[in-house]
């Protein structure tokens, strides 16, 4: 993973000692709120409900062990002993105090981190495929380009002030595992017929109050003009993207206004006159930040251990886990192990301080020290040797990050919801937490199959309810808390948006209506068909018939 | 606030702002709306003194583009200080169409601002509160790392501790290398 150098450290320390300052005169009361906003928000502190919330920037979900355990010493020093991590692989400390956090953003930059950027209408902390640099069929590692972003969008002096927030994703498989065109720019690595490496350029996806998905502006971008094109996309949009109506004011809104094809084209010609050798970073530049990237020492193994294999025979739930939670590794002998951050009845995301500090000596043991955040809210040690699978297994029960329900029902998105957040409209995680009681039966969960239930607690979508095979998103109606289903969104690389089923349920009838799409999918599905083909075999009609049958 | 450059010094602004209805003064620098060097252009063009173009938030590089050797002053007005169509505006003034006069932020300005400012080719700024000149002075130092090309020069992460750009092709790249 990237190290940060003498000057990447300088600017972190810089920004600390900037913020602190920016806190002093907003508390001696130099700062208005209104001023203090925006300084603060780019520093990823926000104030919620009942208190501030620091928002932890997990460039691309990469961390190194000695970064968990920092987190976890935050956790437990400045905040109540947990932390949440979040839909775009970073973490969220709920509790800091005002006069705190320049402090804990003094600590995060001992082990290289920061909160830059993770809020505000700049560019946000950039995001990638969470199983990058082990994912089979990959181009090249995509970090690689996401470290490139985010040093270029750091502090970008004419980014900083955009209409809107701005969030680019970069995936490097076939699979989209980085929800690409939900996000402003979503941009895929892969190679042109002769052999170069470059960039599929999606721009204008986005969920909220006006989900759209992203269209492809250029199907293939030289790698070495990433910057450039960036940055002529940039300026595009932060000299036309309205300013007037908040809700109008995400690209995906200026694309749609002035159209795809014009949009295009007023990105090409302001692309053509940037000049590019300025911008776009040195071949040589781009080598030394590949280099960072470069595969960890694997060994030679083969790719059947007999321990393994033996275990999975003999063990009935270490085989349920691998089944569920364990993904194919590029390299032979070695896997994926998803940490499930969703225990049945518990709150999606959350992790304690404890289970921080162990995840973080198992990285170390197993998985060459690093640990991803998924944009699923769950943690993955990526480069396991099968024949450790089973001690990492058992070690992984004890911690209770063993729940085998990775992209199964019960591993459920939520945002924070109006147990946290100041912008909801009702309660995600309860929700949640009952609809995972409910389906908690393993079995059950097994025989339901690959199920992306995603609930937002109002309009503005954080718990990504528009791309949920099953969305919930919380709705006020005269002061009671109703959520409305959508079915049939995806954010993978056949993303859909959700199709609104009918009217709203009671808090009381959500759980019952999610068993109930569940069941009626069970009932009409031909073997081996996954929920969301079945949707898409048979529409809407089937489940609203039973839905909404005995009314 | 007075007017200050960003060497932190307070500076006498020579510079009349003209009202579109006012009439012209006989001699002496003036600055003019947008509008007013459309209706106008002829007759200031014939003004004894410099002239300046004052352009507003919405008002675009492109619109001024041709006449940019008429002018020794741009001001670029921030609406709102979370507007930042102006950051665009004064690099492409700078570096697309290679605006070599004062350039200057005005309207909503904040101390939290001028280094974003001076990076995108601002060389002036009149600050919309009271702030002490010492505070400005340290507001200018507050970061002294950059990671990417702007108006200021540098262009890219080995050539990016600020005051210290000598352009491309420098050989400090190669040494900034070999010390990492």
């Amino acid at each position: 993973m990237y190290r940060y150098t003498d000057q990447d450290r300088q600017l972190v320390r810089e920004r600390v000692e900037q913020f602190r300052d920016q806190v002093r005169r907003r508390l001696s009361g130099a700062l208005s709120e209104e001023e203090f906003k925006p300084l603060r928000l780019m520093n990823g502190l926000y104030l919620q409900l009942h208190a501030y919330m620091l928002r932890v920037a997990i460039p691309y979900g990469t961390l190194s062990s000695l970064q968990l355990r920092k987190l976890a010493h935050i956790a437990r020093r400045y905040d109540k002993g947990y932390g949440h991590f979040t839909t775009r692989q970073n973490l969220q400390f709920n509790w800091p105090t005002l006069e705190d956090t320049p402090d804990i953003l003094a600590e995060l930059a001992e082990v290289d981190m920061h909160a830059i950027q993770t809020s505000g209408n700049c560019i946000r902390n950039v995001t990638a495929d969470h199983f990058a640099g082990a994912a089979a069929g990959e181009i090249e590692d995509p970090r690689i380009w996401c470290e490139i972003i985010r040093q270029w969008s750091t502090l970008h002096p004419e980014f900083s002030f955009l209409p809107r927030k701005f969030k680019i994703a970069v995936s490097a498989t076939e699979q989209d595992r980085a929800a690409l065109r939900v996000h402003d720019i979503g941009v895929k690595l892969r190679r042109d017929d002769t052999g170069a490496i470059g960039f599929e350029v999606m721009v204008g996806g986005g969920q909220g109050r006006t989900p759209v998905l992203a269209k492809t502006i250029r199907p293939f971008l030289p790698a070495e003009r990433l910057l450039s094109y960036l940055e002529a996309i940039l300026r595009v949009y932060n000299l036309l993207g309205r300013r007037d109506n908040l809700y109008k004011s995400r690209i995906k809104i200026l694309v749609d206004s002035v159209g795809p094809e014009e949009f295009t084209r007023m990105v090409e010609e302001e692309w053509r006159q940037i000049p590019h050798d300025r911008v776009d970073l040195p071949a040589e530049e781009v080598e030394r930040i590949r280099a960072h990237f470069a595969p960890p020492r694997f060994e030679h193994l083969s790719e059947r251990d007999p321990g393994f294999e033996l275990y999975r025979r003999c063990d009935h739930g270490f085989a349920r886990w691998v089944r569920a939670n364990v993904a194919w590794h590029k390299q032979c002998g070695y896997a994926i192990a998803s940490l499930s951050l969703k225990p049945h009845g518990g709150i999606p995301g959350d992790a304690t301080a404890e289970q921080m500090d162990a995840v973080a000596d198992l990285a170390d043991r197993y998985s060459f020290g690093e640990i991803r955040v998924t944009h699923e809210q769950n943690l993955a040690l990526v480069h396991v040797r099968r024949r450790d699978l089973y001690e990492l297994w058992k070690a992984l029960v004890a911690l209770e990050l063993a729940t085998p329900n990775i992209g199964l029902a019960t591993d459920i998105i939520a945002c924070p919801g109006l147990d946290y957040c100041s912008l909801a409209n009702a309660r995600s995680i309860p929700v949640a937490q009952r609809i995972s009681t409910a389906l908690q039966n393993i079995d059950r969960l097994g025989q339901i199959g690959e199920l992306k239930i995603k609930i937002s607690g109002c309009i503005n979508a954080c718990g990504h309810h528009h791309v949920g095979h099953i969305g919930i998103l919380g709705v006020d109606k005269k002061g009671e808390e109703f959520y409305q289903i959508t079915l049939g969104g995806s954010a993978d690389e056949q993303a859909a948006l959700g199709e609104i089923i009918g009217p709203a349920f009671s808090s009381e009838r959500v759980v019952w209506a999610v068993e109930t799409i569940i069941d009626t999918y069970l009932k009409l599905r031909v073997p081996e068909e996954r929920f969301l083909d079945t949707y898409r075999r048979l529409g809407l009609n089937p489940f609203k018939e039973t839905l909404y049958a005995a009314h | 606030m007075p007017l200050i450059d960003y060497a932190g010094r307070v500076l006498d602004d020579p510079w009349r702002f003209l009202a579109d209805d006012e009439a012209l003064p006989e001699r002496g620098p003036i600055a003019v709306s947008l509008a007013r060097w459309r209706a106008e252009r002829k007759t200031l063009l014939r003004h004894d003194g410099p002239l300046g173009l004052a352009l507003k938030g919405h008002e675009s590089a492109e619109h001024a583009a041709g006449d940019l050797e008429q002018f020794g002053l741009i001001t670029l007005e921030f609406p709102k200080f979370t507007d930042g169509r102006a950051y665009s505006t004064a690099r492409l003034l700078r570096e697309r169409h290679g605006y070599a006069g004062e350039l200057r932020a005005v309207g909503a300005v904040l101390r939290d601002q001028l280094q974003f400012l001076k990076r995108c080719g601002f060389d002036s700024f009149v600050l919309a509160d009271e702030v002490a000149l010492g505070e400005i002075a340290r507001a200018l130092k507050e970061i002294t790392v950059v990671y990417q090309h702007a108006a200021d020069g540098p262009r890219w992460t080995a050539e990016r501790s600020l005051g210290d750009h000598a352009g491309p092709g420098d050989s400090a790249i190669s040494k900034a290398y070999r010390a990492n």
